[in-house]
């Protein structure tokens, strides 16, 4: 993975930016920035101000909260959202279970995306309402 | 006839460094001063990196104050100079300073590359120039890992091997009818452009350093890329472009023959004498169409690291940067380590977005320095120094270096200046270290403060606590003089202090 047409390419078979047309993820294959994490290594630190939202290219992640595994996420997974919604810290750890090739937007950057990109909004609210859906069943 | 000998013949070395940059310099500089056998090899025939080459138009994007307020040869003037190299001797330090006319706080390529020349000179750095890396080989012996480097000259063979070659190798896209195209590499000389409608594609420093070169030249000028362009005062950071290339945004705001386009080329093709430029917007998709007489691709640099991604070296992103640890060292391949611009491949923790400097002198000659630091302590049996602080002078301490550390202040949210506390070894002065590296992997209680910016304008120290092996992130109040050490901070930092060193805010 290295070109911005690569990446544009990798999100394009993604759930979260399958309503967008080829020029318009090219320019979102620009603003994200790809990253790497060796196995083992933290991308998202708990009750670190700061961080950024990222989707999953390749790998597994996992979520882990006082050290105890709750989750993990793969190829086309988010995470790191739910803080920068919210104006929080992270409240978990994300590890990488495997190398990991992520693409990474800054905090500071997510509103004005989401706002210019009302389809992926629109994913992403979809996706937070089955993780939802699916910790209410979990506790029912 | 005398002849001169080149030093560093074919052999093993315990390290070798790769390039005569800025950042293959410092990394021998420091080697050497530990008295770490090592070679250095360089393609190049002097030093000085891409200094002999760019920018073209001619100044460097960093600058260095010769009269700011602080002794030019101490430690705190590295804060106000981002070009010279550091060293251990006071004579060489600030070096940039003596090759400046007068004329602009932001060096000129020759100065620039005047002042490496003379810091490799005095220092007594050696290197075998002329001397170029072809290819590699890694055996897993019972000792680690041997790497052996064909070289121009002959067979190298070492245990840690340091790559400070730079960005370096052009990177076009590969867009139909590129060849159409000239890198940014291949510029000519300006007065070539005269009367030509140029087309660049790339809206980062290095087309605007073209654009802004050629505004007296060319008949008109367009800049295109998917995403529009930032400047570094709208991120207030160095992210975005530079405030010294910010004519051409001028220029086309005032309809004055720049255009500046969001949008991605889709092919470029020959229409006679002239190119033809097929763009698609990247708001909307929409086609649009243009004339150029010459297209120049400022599409940035991918680092020339042969065949080591075939050994396993991972990279990523367009610039295909190796993936690293908090040291600089490989995080797929132990033994390959690296220096120079590309240690931004060790991304830190980008805080609010904000990259590390490590793409800089400023900032990557302080990787060097702790790299080397790493790399003796851990394999050369080199302690690094950890002088005994007394409780009283804690606070005054970490204040002075959130206030004063050159390498807080270049590396933000990078570099940490460490201060640990234990039973055995009381209170140590554990001088600069990735911050990552603190965040990650336990120790005794410690305080690591650093200098963060927010992206809004805001600069203020944060101190990362550590205690029974966890860490709390505590962020100090911004200074509108950024000076923190007055009684606030004596009072903020000497609770936090206290946590870890109780009696630290009496003093």
């Amino acid at each position: 993975m290295a070109t911005r047409d690569e990446i544009a390419d990798a999100l394009a078979g993604m759930t979260l930016f399958a309503d967008l047309a080829a020029p318009q993820l090219l320019g979102v294959a620009s603003r994200f920035e790809e990253a790497f994490f060796a196995e083992g290594s933290r991308v998202l630190r708990q009750g670190l101000t700061g961080s950024a939202f990222y989707v999953i290219l390749d790998g597994e992640a996992a979520i882990v909260v006082d050290g105890d595994q709750r989750a993990t996420l793969g190829r086309g997974e988010f995470f790191g959202e739910v803080s920068i919604l919210l104006g929080e810290p992270p409240t978990a750890d994300v590890v990488a279970l495997r190398p990991l090739r992520c693409v990474v937007l800054p905090g500071s950057a997510v509103e004005p995306f989401l706002i210019e990109h009302p389809r992926v909004t629109y994913r992403m609210l979809q996706a937070q309402s089955r993780r939802l859906r699916n910790a209410n069943r979990a506790r029912g | 006839m005398e002849v001169r000998q080149l030093p560093f013949p074919p052999g093993t070395y315990p390290v070798i460094v790769i390039g005569s940059g800025p950042g293959g310099l410092q990394v021998a500089y420091e080697l050497a001063r530990r008295g770490i056998g090592h070679a250095v090899l360089s393609a190049d025939s002097g030093p000085g990196g891409m200094f002999r080459r760019w920018p073209f138009f001619q100044r460097l994007l960093s600058w260095t104050k010769p009269y700011a307020a602080t002794e030019r040869q101490s430690r705190a003037f590295e804060r106000w100079d981002w070009n010279s190299l550091l060293a251990a001797e006071p004579e060489l330090r600030g070096l940039q300073t003596e090759f400046m006319d007068g004329s602009s706080d932001f060096p000129s390529r020759p100065e620039m590359e005047a002042s490496l020349a003379a810091f490799a000179d005095r220092a007594g750095i050696m290197v075998r120039y002329g001397c170029r890396w072809e290819s590699t080989r890694r055996d897993d012996t019972a000792a680690g890992p041997r790497f052996t480097l064909t070289t121009s000259d002959g067979e190298y063979v070492c245990e840690h091997l340091i790559l400070a070659v730079g960005i370096a190798q052009p990177f076009s896209p590969a867009t139909p009818g590129i060849e159409h195209a000239v890198h940014y590499a291949d510029t000519r000389a300006a007065e070539t452009y005269a009367g030509r409608r140029l087309f660049i594609i790339g809206k980062q420093n290095s087309g605007f350093e073209l654009a802004s070169g050629l505004l007296q030249w060319a008949s008109r000028i367009t800049l295109a890329s998917p995403s529009p362009a930032r400047t570094s005062i709208e991120t207030r950071s160095l992210v975005g472009v530079r405030a010294r290339y910010v004519q051409p945004f001028e220029d086309s705001a005032l309809g004055g023959g720049v255009d500046i386009l969001s949008a991605s080329v889709s092919e470029i093709s020959r229409v006679g004498n002239a190119l033809r430029v097929d763009l698609k917007r990247s708001d909307n998709g929409m086609p649009v169409s243009l004339e150029a007489d010459e297209v120049i691709a400022a599409t940035g640099f991918t680092c020339p690291l042969l065949d080591l991604p075939a050994l396993g070296v991972a990279t990523f992103g367009q610039s295909r940067l190796p993936a690293q640890t908090s040291f600089w060292e490989s995080a797929t391949v132990p033994g390959v380590h690296f220096a120079g611009t590309i240690t931004s491949g060790a991304s830190g923790l980008k805080k609010h977005g904000i990259p590390s400097y490590s793409g800089a002198v400023q900032g990557h000659r302080y990787n060097g320095r702790v790299l080397v630091e790493r790399l003796a302590e851990e394999h050369f049996g080199v302690a690094r120094p950890r002088p005994a602080l007394a409780l009283g002078d804690l606070t005054d301490h970490v204040l002075a270096e959130a206030t004063n550390g050159p390498e807080l202040w270049h590396q933000k949210a990078y570099l940490a200046s460490v201060v640990s506390v234990s039973p055995d070894d009381g209170i140590r002065d554990e001088g600069i270290v990735p911050l990552t590296h603190f965040l990650d992997t336990g120790g005794p209680d410690a305080l690591a403060m650093t200098i963060e910016a927010d992206g809004q304008g805001a600069i203020y120290p944060v101190a990362y606590v550590r205690r029974g092996g966890r860490v709390e992130e505590h962020a100090l109040e911004p200074h509108p003089l950024n000076d923190f050490e007055g009684s606030i901070y004596r009072r903020q930092a000497g609770a936090l202090l206290d946590l870890i060193a109780p009696g630290a805010s009496a003093s």
